[in-house]
């Protein structure tokens, strides 16, 4: 029983859109705010590896593709407003980069039987397929950072971190508190000391919390901050001279954009990653040649290789495969919402395909199946130069602590599967 | 000439102290609520409700709420988030403990806690007052937001710190979750917000908001009538509260399904719900329906116009947003302070003298 509005007001409202078949991806962005230093190089990302494909190979098996951008400042409010109004339009796959909007949409988009894809951000425990159809955390998720952060302290360390404090220092919010319960699983398993430090939204305050670093003196300091929040701690960091190597950040806390405004300072910082950065990909010949000489950059064009700007372009060329894989599957080129689950769920990532759309080595091989929405769960290290200004990367690519994160896992994923009486899938 | 009362004679004194004593604008009250009530839940789709009804019904109550605080009982409050939160808080966990009671049953013994919570907070108002007090409730936004986020008992434990609405009915139609219909939301917002407005009306023109209003304007000279300051701002407190409780209660479980406390009831959203009250009009129920549609619908048309007829890039439209919506503020209340129910008042007051004026 769902009515529509009289046609003149929608019609009104929702603005003449091209009656041409395309491919919809919305791109909820956020340009404005205190996250739009993270949020700027992420959209432009995403809109210029699509004005990319648009212009080398005239769209996706023939069907042009439309960004459709919409403003949600990082506020769940406007997010919420942003998903209501594209997804009548026939949007194919929502990567709200948020993990609040997240929460907001995963009951609505698999009631409206949409794909999303939360590429190692939102809510963990829906790489468990089985009680989320619609939702898709590839290539690896929060749990698997703290594991991965961890595995490299202990090669460092010589396999052993017993008796040394690591303080976490993370954002209030969903976002920061997700690698708390695997962080104490595996200070169990390895006996070292955790201590809990929040800084609340938006995150500029945080003096008190690092003179508590100072006088605690802890070994390692991890980081799960986004946004403002994450130069204000590498400048607080820097102010207590803590010991910059020893500092590590999560995979959203390790842009330029955050270690730039502490200088010279910053040399040293550490930071994990899922996706290769660099601009050594050749994928970057092609979007100088078919974006940037054609004047079609997204935002300023300033934010071209950078770590997030890599990171939608890892996720566009992700979700480019998927729409092939559901072009594959079903046989048809203009794809309906309920097709593009079924290729995000049929995704097969190889390093033959990576070499062929030119980003070879950005991220591991992968295979997604009606179980496993989660991906491998493999990070990597990268370190900041100062001088040279670049992020480089000091570690291989290394699997999470598994026999820690799927219990956990699944004890989430049926927890949410019981509250919501949710019958498992793939059986 | 087209609005007036001639015509219009009051026999008896219920006819003349009615809420709308002119013909017309009671014929226009019924209409309004008519197609309300009759006609926009059969032309309704999820767009229409879920980004324009809903955050308009639920900012009014909201907005009645603190309305009543501080527009019929002066006093100044800064923990609208606060109380929401509760309300939110209160209805999680009441929706959880108890899940075969009915979403009304819920909703409103969110309202209830909210109601004591607010009392609570309410007592330094008997001490202090104007700035002072905006302080004291100032600490209480604080303080709730951080107690919801420190405490995981209000979240059941869960990992990630959020609150999500399962899905519950009243009377076998789903009003929470994702599988809700348009409709059925809609209407459950819109009889809390008739409901809310129509109490809050009554309870300003009875002995109770004349006490509000009495104290609101000299408290001393109110002491000295009888009016007994300890049980008209802890009503008022009270009062208000149960309404800011329910709207923070429809805001979690129908409007948004999961909430991250700091994020959604953050000092941001007092200023919001104040704003409205300011621009639509102190001490108005009317001016709390203004206020909510003029914050909540304003950004929504802005965006369409400028990104979705002009096509232009979304950040600038966001930054415009809020160089407008400033700027009409500013405006408004240099061209009329006392809201937009002053605006409205006075353009009724223009109609009825039309084309006759003296």
């Amino acid at each position: 029983m769902k009515y529509k509005l009289a046609t003149w007001a929608t019609a009104a409202l929702m603005a003449a859109s091209p009656a041409l078949a395309d491919l919809v991806l919305p791109s909820l962005s956020f340009r404005t705010g205190p996250y739009a230093v993270g949020g700027i190089p992420l959209a432009d990302g995403y809109a210029d590896y699509f004005t990319m494909v648009n212009a080398r190979d005239g769209g996706i098996g023939g069907v042009p593709v439309r960004i459709l951008e919409c403003e949600t400042g990082y506020n769940t409010e406007k997010g919420v407003e942003c998903y209501e109004s594209t997804k009548g339009e026939g949007s194919l796959l929502y990567q709200p980069f948020s993990t609040g909007i997240t929460y907001q949409l995963i009951p609505k988009v698999t009631a409206d039987g949409i794909a999303m894809h939360t590429m190692g951000y939102g809510r963990t425990s829906a790489a468990n397929g089985k009680v989320f159809s619609n939702i898709f955390n590839f290539p690896a998720n929060y749990w698997d950072a703290a594991s991965v952060a961890i595995n490299y302290l202990l090669d460092q360390n010589g396999g052993d971190i017993s008796g040394r404090k690591i303080a976490l220092v993370y954002h209030n919010s969903a976002y920061g508190k997700e690698p708390i319960r695997t962080l104490e699983k595996l200070s169990e398993k390895y006996g070292f000391e955790l201590s809990l430090l929040p800084v609340d939204h938006p995150g500029q305050e945080q003096k008190s919390q690092w003179l508590q670093i100072r006088r605690d003196k802890p070994d390692n300091v991890l980081m799960w901050g986004w946004g403002v929040m994450n130069q204000v701690a590498v400048q607080e960091a820097a102010n207590i001279r803590y010991p910059m190597e020893n500092f590590i950040g999560a995979w959203w806390s390790g842009a330029e954009a955050d270690v730039i405004p502490a200088g010279a300072a910053a040399n040293g910082y550490k930071a994990l990653t899922m996706n290769g950065v660099g601009k050594e990909y050749p994928i970057y010949a092609d979007i100088q040649k078919y974006v940037v000489d054609a004047g079609k950059a997204a935002g300023a064009g300033d934010q071209i290789g950078t770590v997030l700007y890599n990171r939608t372009i890892y996720a566009g060329f992700l979700a480019h495969m998927a729409i092939l894989k559901a072009q594959e599957i079903h046989g048809v080129m203009d794809i309906t919402q309920a097709m593009m689950v079924d290729g995000m769920e049929n995704l097969e990532i190889t390093n033959a395909l990576m070499a062929e759309y030119g980003v070879a080595g950005m991220g591991p091989e992968f295979a997604v199946s009606c179980e496993n929405h989660g991906g491998p769960g493999l990070g990597a290290v990268t370190q900041w130069d100062a001088s040279a200004g670049v992020w480089n990367q000091i570690s291989e690519f290394k699997m999470s602590d598994r026999e820690i994160i799927e219990p956990l896992i699944e004890e989430d994923s049926m927890a949410f599967a019981a509250e919501n009486n949710i019958d498992l899938r793939c059986n | 000439m087209f609005y007036r009362e001639a015509g219009d004679f009051s026999t008896t004194y219920p006819q003349d102290s009615q809420t709308f004593p002119i013909k017309f604008d009671r014929w226009r009250y019924y209409a309004v609520l008519f197609v309300a009530i009759f006609i926009v839940p059969f032309m309704v789709n999820d767009y229409w409700v879920n980004s324009i009804f809903m955050p308009f019904l639920i900012y009014t109550i909201a907005a009645i709420g603190l309305n009543i605080l501080v527009g019929y009982c002066g006093q100044v409050s800064l923990g609208t988030g606060g109380f929401m939160a509760v309300g939110a808080y209160a209805c999680y966990k009441l929706m959880t403990s108890f899940p075969e009671v009915s979403m009304f049953i819920h909703v409103l013994l969110a309202g209830g806690i909210t109601a004591m919570v607010g009392v609570l907070f309410g007592l330094p108002s008997l001490r202090i007052k104007g700035f002072y007090l905006a302080v004291a409730t100032l600490a209480a936004q604080f303080f709730l937001v951080w107690l919801f986020n420190r405490v995981s008992w209000f979240y059941n434990y869960s990992a990630s710190g959020q609150i999500n609405a399962p899905e519950r009915d009243t009377f076998g139609i789903l009003i929470t979750g994702p599988n809700t219909e348009a409709w059925a939301t809609y209407m459950f917002c819109l009889i809390f917000t008739i409901f809310s407005a129509v109490m809050a009306r009554n309870l300003t023109r009875g002995s109770v908001g004349r006490q509000w209003m009495a104290i609101r304007d000299m408290d001393i000279a109110a002491e000295i009538i009888g009016v007994n300051p300890l049980r008209a701002k802890l009503t008022a407190f009270a009062v208000s509260s149960f309404f800011v409780g329910i709207s923070g209660a429809l805001f979690f479980a129908v409007y948004l399904g999961a909430v991250e406390v700091g994020e959604v009831f953050g000092i941001t959203k007092s200023f919001l719900v104040l704003f409205m009250i300011i621009i639509g009009g102190l001490g108005s129920i009317f001016g709390c329906f203004a206020g909510a549609a003029f914050l909540v619908l304003l950004p929504v048309l802005l965006k369409i116009i400028g990104v979705d007829w002009l096509g232009w890039p979304t950040d600038i439209v966001a930054h415009l947003n809020l160089v407008i919506v400033g700027g009409l503020i500013v405006v408004f209340l240099i061209a009329e302070p006392h809201g937009l129910a002053q605006l409205w008042r006075v353009a009724k007051e223009k109609l009825r003298l039309w084309p006759f004026p003296h």
